[in-house]
């Protein structure tokens, strides 16, 4: 018999039970909790009559509906408004721990779990949003789930689920100077398709992924989703050791010592068999973009917009170029934009700051930006941020300097792009309208969406190098 | 849980891919937090031409008279069909709400997300993965027949034409269970509160860290 990659091993530490039709019951040691996925589970179980089954495997955050200026004032749409409202008082009537808007830790879900050990090696972590397999970076089980979902969760601990099937996609080679994991990820996606990872837990693993920071793991884990695939996966290594010991809720002395020889068994085995496997050379991948309006509509930086004569599906591409408002064939680095958002719980993490940082100092936001921003993913990322001074570098070069939150990654706030504008953005996801109606996102890295503020449009980082 | 026996139903077809939830029910609309009147802002951004807000008396807003929910033939339909990938993206539960609400309960689809997938079980909406070939042909006859009708029969699997030849589907058993029974899936698992119980007390042994308190 073969041996068992790293999901199997998870899967089997949390299966409770196993139904003759195949599904399994599946126990969720965490669930994070946000304003705007959770108020109808918390009323299904009031209907119900039921309460949380483990009131403490719960921890819930605003970062959807939250603004990221003027906090002091609250939050000016009521609508917005009471969805926060209702988190806090569906998480006190039930006892369940909030980080609310006023508190130094709040921030996007995706960033706080991992900052302060809420999420941790070897669990199952689940949240109302598809991005929670950012939490797979640190090699726990995290997949997002609908409301309903939730509501079971918060009822009974555990899940119903099918097993999905492994993939292994091992990236070799050194990544060339400018080159992130953002980047990884887009080529990654630009591979498989948006749907290639549907009915797969995806393990990233081989030597740049070894190499890569945990936060650089995490931009990958992040973005599974938009591969199809619910749940991201890397293996435990120092790397991730050396981050989750000293977490604020994770475990400390005697108790770290076993934590820490259990989750050295958190890899795949050697002989472990994969359903599918993908290879990626690191070396070839460079600075990526997104000229349409799925993330796999991807291509490098000095690449050009494909045409839809030469296509396997004219029309979707067709389509995408009329909502982008670009011509076949055009370089990639003639896309110029209005507006530049660097956040999301893809790439809000304190070096994507620094990252984006370096780029900017000494320099200036060009004038035909409108809007540049940077929205750090947490409170604590932006008050290291600070410490550090690179508030000061974005804000002498122009930028705004915001609270912590989702913002411009969905436009739920009044973060958002008017129709027709053009943004370059850290964010995730360039669906039609997903930045605000009309509005034209194209995602790239830190360092390409700082270098798109300086130039107004996409550059050759190259030409920062010696920065 | 909603039930789903069988339905007779019209059939739209939205011929695209990759359809995400944020264009099945975009984000404004997710402030809500109520689980029901989605309907009349399902596709909100081709449906309309103008922008959307909760709370807006969606009959005063102009239509986009080419988007397909739009034309006459195809209104009240019950039945989606569409191409691969349908409901990526968001996890969001509204999307499945929204369809629900506005009448579709069943979706033809290549292929599904998982996440979307998994929510219309939960409420009521029987997603049905079809061949290309198969999805192909029922867009060309949907096309070219104003009217076009099916009939689907969960239990039986299967899918009637309205020249009577039938086409079956498959569905894994313990979904199709849950949807034709209207199962509460919370219900069902509290019916193993004794095994959890027992599986948390050992796990809490084996990895007393993960059940540290967050305050």
């Amino acid at each position: 018999m073969s041996g068992k990659t790293l999901y199997d091993k998870l899967w089997e530490a949390h299966e409770v039970r196993k139904d003759t039709t195949g599904t399994s019951l599946l126990y969720i040691d965490r669930q994070l909790i946000h304003e705007v996925t959770s108020p109808q589970a918390f009323e299904g179980l009031r209907m119900n009559g039921r309460q949380p089954w483990r009131v403490n495997a719960n921890v819930a955050v605003p970062d959807h509906n939250i603004p990221t200026k003027d906090r002091e004032k609250g939050i000016e749409d009521p609508i917005s408004r009471l969805q926060v409202e209702t988190l806090a008082s569906n998480t006190s009537e039930y006892g369940i721990t909030e980080f609310d808007m006023s508190d130094p830790r709040q921030g996007i879900v995706h960033v706080i779990g991992l900052e302060q050990g809420i999420t941790l090696p070897g669990m199952t972590v689940v949240c109302g949003d598809s991005h929670t397999s950012t939490h797979g970076a640190v090699g726990a089980l995290a997949f997002g789930i609908g409301t309903s979902e939730v509501e079971h969760v918060l009822a009974t601990q555990c899940l119903i689920q099918e097993k999905s099937k492994n993939m292994l996609i091992q990236i070799d080679g050194k990544l060339q100077i400018g080159v992130s994991a953002k980047d990884v990820v887009l080529a990654v996606i630009g591979k498989i398709g948006t749907a290639g990872g549907t009915g797969y837990a995806i393990e990233f693993g081989g030597e740049t992924i070894r190499e890569m920071s945990m936060e650089g793991r995490m931009t990958v884990c992040n973005m599974t989703i938009e591969a199809g695939a619910r749940a991201g996966l890397v293996a435990v290594d120092e790397t991730t050791i050396d981050y989750v010991r000293t977490r604020n809720f994770g475990p400390r002395g005697e108790e770290l010592e076993h934590a820490m020889a259990h989750w050295q068994t958190l890899h795949s085995d050697a002989d472990a068999e994969y359903g599918s496997v993908v290879f990626l050379d690191a070396s070839e991948i460079k600075p990526m973009v997104t000229w349409g309006t799925s993330p796999e509509m991807v291509a490098p930086f000095d690449g050009f917009v494909p045409d839809p004569k030469h296509s396997k599906n004219p029309e979707q591409i067709r389509k995408a170029l009329a909502y982008m408002g670009l011509e076949a064939n055009m370089a990639i680095e003639d896309i110029r934009f209005d507006k530049v958002f660097i956040g999301s719980c893809t790439n809000s993490r304190i070096e994507d700051l620094r990252e984006a940082a370096s780029i900017v100092k000494g320099r200036k936001v060009s004038d035909s930006i409108q809007l540049a921003m940077v929205v750090p993913g947490s409170g604590l990322v932006k008050a290291q941020a600070e410490l550090e001074g690179l508030d000061k570098i974005f804000l002498d070069a122009g930028f705004e300097w915001r609270d912590p939150g989702c913002s411009m990654c969905l436009a739920m706030n009044a973060d958002r792009l008017e129709p027709g504008e053009r943004c370059a953005s850290t964010s995730n996801r360039n669906f039609e309208g997903r930045q605000g109606q009309g509005g034209r996102t194209h995602l790239l890295s830190p360092a390409m969406a700082a270098a798109a503020a300086i130039e107004g449009k996409i550059t050759n980082l190259s030409k920062y190098e010696k920065n | 849980m909603k039930k789903f026996t069988t339905l007779t139903g019209l059939v739209a077809p939205l011929d695209r891919s990759h359809v995400d939830t944020d264009a099945i029910i975009p984000k404004q609309f997710l402030k809500s937090i109520k689980r029901s009147g989605f309907g009349p802002n399902l596709f909100d951004e081709w449906r309309y031409l103008d922008h959307g807000e909760p709370g807006r008396d969606n009959s005063l807003r102009p239509l986009n008279e080419e988007f397909v929910l739009n034309q006459a033939r195809y209104a009240d339909a019950s039945i989606l069909l569409t191409r691969s990938n349908f409901g990526c993206g968001s996890s969001r539960e509204h999307a499945p709400w929204a369809l629900e609400d506005y009448g579709f309960k069943v979706i033809l689809a290549e292929s599904f997300a998982d996440i979307f997938y998994s929510n219309c079980f939960k409420n009521g909406i029987l997603p049905i993965t079809l061949s290309a070939e198969q999805i192909e042909s029922l867009f060309n006859v949907v096309l070219s027949n104003p009217g076009y009708s099916l009939h689907v029969d969960l239990e039986k699997q299967l899918i009637r034409y309205p020249d009577d030849s039938e086409l079956s589907f498959d569905l894994d058993p313990y979904r199709k269970e849950c949807l034709l029974d209207g199962l509460d899936e919370i219900g069902q698992t509290l019916n193993h509160a004794e095994e959890i119980r027992s599986f948390e007390a050992k796990h809490q042994n084996n990895y007393p860290w993960l059940f540290k308190e967050v305050k």
